[in-house]
């Protein structure tokens, strides 16, 4: 891994910890399309280095609530505080949405379970990294190709791969590269849904070791939304189990996994093979 | 004397919702306080308890009451009311926990599972690798598995990896559950010197040993689980 | 003076010219902003200028002397039919002189000629959206056009680099312009970009399959995209026009015979005419000098 691109080891690391502000904070957030379709109330902080992993099965809410967390969906009611490094304090709905969308291309990032709806599949895997560092103004190819190449390697992509087009990568390249292209303008924040979805196990397992090295050298918080318990266990810090659009379990992820205590993640977990 | 770790009233039971609402009680009212250099051994028969009441101390396992109080630095921390990322910070530099299963994730060598609890802690990557390495070789982990990943390892060359991994950071409290099972008597020994070298170093240790000969050697204290 | 009978002057009802020139006005007092505009039928079809025919009827008087040019030529058949469209229905005046014409309606040049105070230029634009390469979502574009959120559009010129060494785009090149908007040229070369800033004539674009109206107020800065590494650069030649010897024009490359052999000729015929011209005057006048 680059030492130009990683920082050093992660926030949770450092005794700082009881000192910062929660990066994001969550307040009686509520989405329904229809009874029992989308989620609700939903309440949680969300500190700096933080990974938060948020469970259950299909339908339960969870990308819902995430589309909401990203600001990609106005809830119904409640309140998103996010604490950015260019707006301070901002309530990410009651603000302007010319923000919101700085904070997409900058502060944050967003990983998708579908590597095309986060590419540009038409341009160069090159463009699609450097796109991000363009759109914050940087206007020198020779350094915008130089970071591209980096976060190539970074994400285990041959970088003499540059100039193709995602759509000749396999899936799990594809992945990756649209990780890179996140995470190229030094995200502090970043959302994913399902980002192991649809991949091979042995893929899989490859991006998933990627991940956590990445969150852990680049001090990133996460919200992940998944349903395989063995991803929310490698990634994730904590738990939300969602069900029905309600949170129905929270906590230290392995204390709720090891010890579920509400009857819906304890049919989860025990639905779990073991090896 | 610094008191380490602090239980008190500590209650736990155990719910099956998904079968019938069996409830069980396994924990009532258990207390426990353990000093620095202290080895508390806890025994008992299976089934009472020991390990629940390990995995409350690391708060892997939640409790319905009680207090645990953990010493970091001047602060008693109670586990029960800490928030995750306090716990999740406590675990990384003061609370550690060996059991004798290690959680092989995918990909990473055996040297870096081990030097990894150290390496974030911000310590220098040489220092990490040449620990790493003495401990490996000290529970004769041979050299040629050392870059490779222990998915494929047999059961033992795993649990001495995870013993490795556990022993790397020098926490100030060490839980320790049935570390030594299955071990044969060499690496037995191994673990037993690295234990009393914790003690002597001044860490806290409660732990779970099956082993009569591991048990006498360690062991400051036997404490019965359905007495406390 | 109108030839045509039974037809509104310039065609257009003046319902619609009003129309028309309201979305003009809103597009000068916007720079380089695309107006939407209730896009009119005319009697050809879309493609073949019907944008810069209606946006010319709306603003033509009957004092005005209009000229067509297709690819900087007068003589091409849409440049001609055009033109005799305007003079049979409005009666106006038409010229192949660049400095004579009050009004331009051009598809695909500007001419060679710098543009006066009192001139008004009229592009014909198929397409007005800069951003749709990157972007086929019309509600996205607009609301990157609103937050100027132009970093997409760099990606084009990166690939430009990526692929070819230099940036290859060589028409259609995009503009900002007034430092706010970034704006579709039309399929103007490159190498008329740098014509375009700070023009002392009005610059008018109309789209008409798209009924998009926008334009460029004289005097306004036009800046082409580019890199700090790539600078923005237009065409060169090694050839002068074989016909005027003109080593600054934007040169046509014409083929003469069936053996392939080939010439480079001025593309803005005007231009190349009235070189001829004062060359033979300025050859006259040396002789007279000197006899």
């Amino acid at each position: 891994m680059n030492n130009r691109v990683m920082s050093d080891a992660s926030i949770m690391n450092t005794s700082a910890w009881q000192d910062l502000a929660p990066l994001l904070s969550v307040r009686d957030v509520n989405k329904y399309y229809a009874p029992g379709k989308g989620c609700g109330p939903v309440n949680f902080d969300l500190y700096p280095g933080e990974v938060m992993g948020i469970v259950g099965e299909s339908g339960s809410g969870k990308s819902t609530l995430l589309s909401c967390l990203s600001a990609r969906q106005t809830p119904d009611s409640g309140q998103i505080i996010y604490n950015s490094e260019q707006f301070g304090e901002m309530d990410l709905y009651a603000g302007d949405e010319s923000e919101r969308r700085v904070l997409m291309r900058s502060e944050w990032g967003i990983v998708h379970q579908h590597a095309r709806d986060g590419l540009r599949m038409n341009v160069s895997a090159g463009a699609n990294i450097g796109e991000r560092l363009m759109a914050v103004g940087q206007r020198h190819y020779g350094d915008i190709r130089a970071k591209a190449e980096e976060w190539l390697e970074a994400v285990e992509i041959d970088a003499n791969r540059i100039d193709d087009r995602p759509s000749q990568f396999s899936g799990g390249m594809q992945q990756r590269l649209q990780i890179a292209r996140n995470l190229v303008t030094h995200p502090r924040l970043i959302f994913m849904d399902e980002p192991t979805g649809g991949l091979d196990v042995s893929v899989q397992a490859r991006l998933l070791d990627l991940l956590r090295n990445l969150v852990s050298q680049l001090g990133l918080s996460v919200i992940i939304v998944t349903h395989d318990l063995a991803v929310a266990r490698l990634l994730a810090h904590r738990l939300m189990v969602m069900r029905r659009g309600e949170v129905v379990e929270s906590g230290l992820t392995d204390q709720v996994l090891d010890d579920p205590q509400h009857p819906y993640t304890q049919l989860l977990v025990s639905s779990i093979l073991q090896n | 004397m610094t008191t380490m770790i602090r239980v008190s009233g500590l209650q736990k039971s155990f719910t099956l919702h998904n079968q019938g609402g069996a409830s069980f009680e396994v924990l009532n009212g258990a207390q426990l306080e353990v000093q620095q250099g202290e080895c508390v051994v806890l025994h008992g028969q299976s089934g009472a308890g020991k390990s629940t009441f390990l995995k409350a101390l690391y708060a892997n396992y939640s409790v319905d009451g009680g207090e645990i109080l953990l010493r970091d630095g001047d602060e008693m921390l109670d586990l029960t009311q800490a928030l995750p990322r306090r716990i999740i910070n406590l675990r990384q530099h003061c609370l550690g926990y060996v059991s004798q299963f290690l959680r092989v994730i995918p990909r990473i060598s055996t040297l870096d599972v081990v030097m990894q609890p150290l390496l974030d802690l911000g310590v220098d990557k040489a220092i990490c690798e040449a620990k790493a390495k003495d401990l490996l070789s000290k529970l004769n982990v041979p050299e040629r598995l050392w870059h490779l990943a222990p998915s494929t390892f047999s059961g033992g060359e795993q649990q001495r990896v995870n013993i490795a991994r556990g022993f790397i950071v020098d926490y100030p409290i060490l839980l320790l559950d049935e570390p030594t099972a299955s071990l044969d008597a060499t690496n037995r020994k191994v673990v037993v010197e690295l234990i009393n070298n914790a003690k002597a170093r001044g860490a806290a240790i409660v732990g779970i040993f099956h082993d009569e000969d591991v048990r006498e050697a360690v062991a400051d204290r036997l404490v019965d689980i359905r007495a406390i | 003076m109108s030839t045509a009978t039974g037809y509104n002057f310039a065609y257009l009802d003046e319902q619609s010219k009003r129309m028309i020139r309201r979305a003009i006005l809103k597009a000068v007092a916007i720079p380089g902003y695309q107006v939407p505009f209730g896009g009119r039928e005319m009697p050809l079809p879309h493609g073949w200028g019907t944008g810069g025919m209606q946006v010319t009827a709306s603003v033509i008087g009957e004092a005005d002397r209009l000229k067509v040019i297709d690819q900087g030529a007068d003589d091409t058949t849409n440049a001609v039919s055009i033109r005799r469209f305007f003079a049979t229905t409005a009666g106006v005046e038409t010229t192949e002189s660049t400095a004579a014409a009050s009004l331009i309606q051009t598809r695909h040049r500007i001419p060679e000629t710098p543009l006066q105070a009192d001139q008004i230029l009229i592009y014909q634009v198929p397409i007005p959206e800069p951003l749709r390469f990157i972007e086929p979502r019309e509600t996205e574009t607009r609301k990157m056009h609103a937050l100027s959120e132009y970093g997409a559009m760099q990606v084009k010129l990166y690939e430009d680099v990526a692929r070819f060494g230099h940036i290859a785009t060589s028409y259609d090149y995009p503009v900002m312009v007034n430092n706010r908007y970034m704006m579709d040229p039309s399929p103007i070369p490159k190498f008329d970009n740098p014509k375009m800033n700070r023009m002392p004539a009005l610059q008018l674009f109309g789209a008409g399959f798209e009924k998009r109206i926008y334009a460029v107020p004289p005097y306004t800065e036009v800046k082409s995209l580019d890199f700090d590494d790539y600078p923005f650069e237009v065409q060169r030649w090694d050839e002068n026009c074989a016909i005027c010897g003109s080593d600054h024009s934007f040169l046509d490359e014409v083929i003469i015979d069936d053996a392939g052999s080939k010439m480079f000729v001025c593309s803005d015929t005007d231009y190349c005419r009235s070189r001829q011209t004062n060359a033979t005057e300025s050859a006259t006048a040396t002789e007279e000098t000197l006899s």
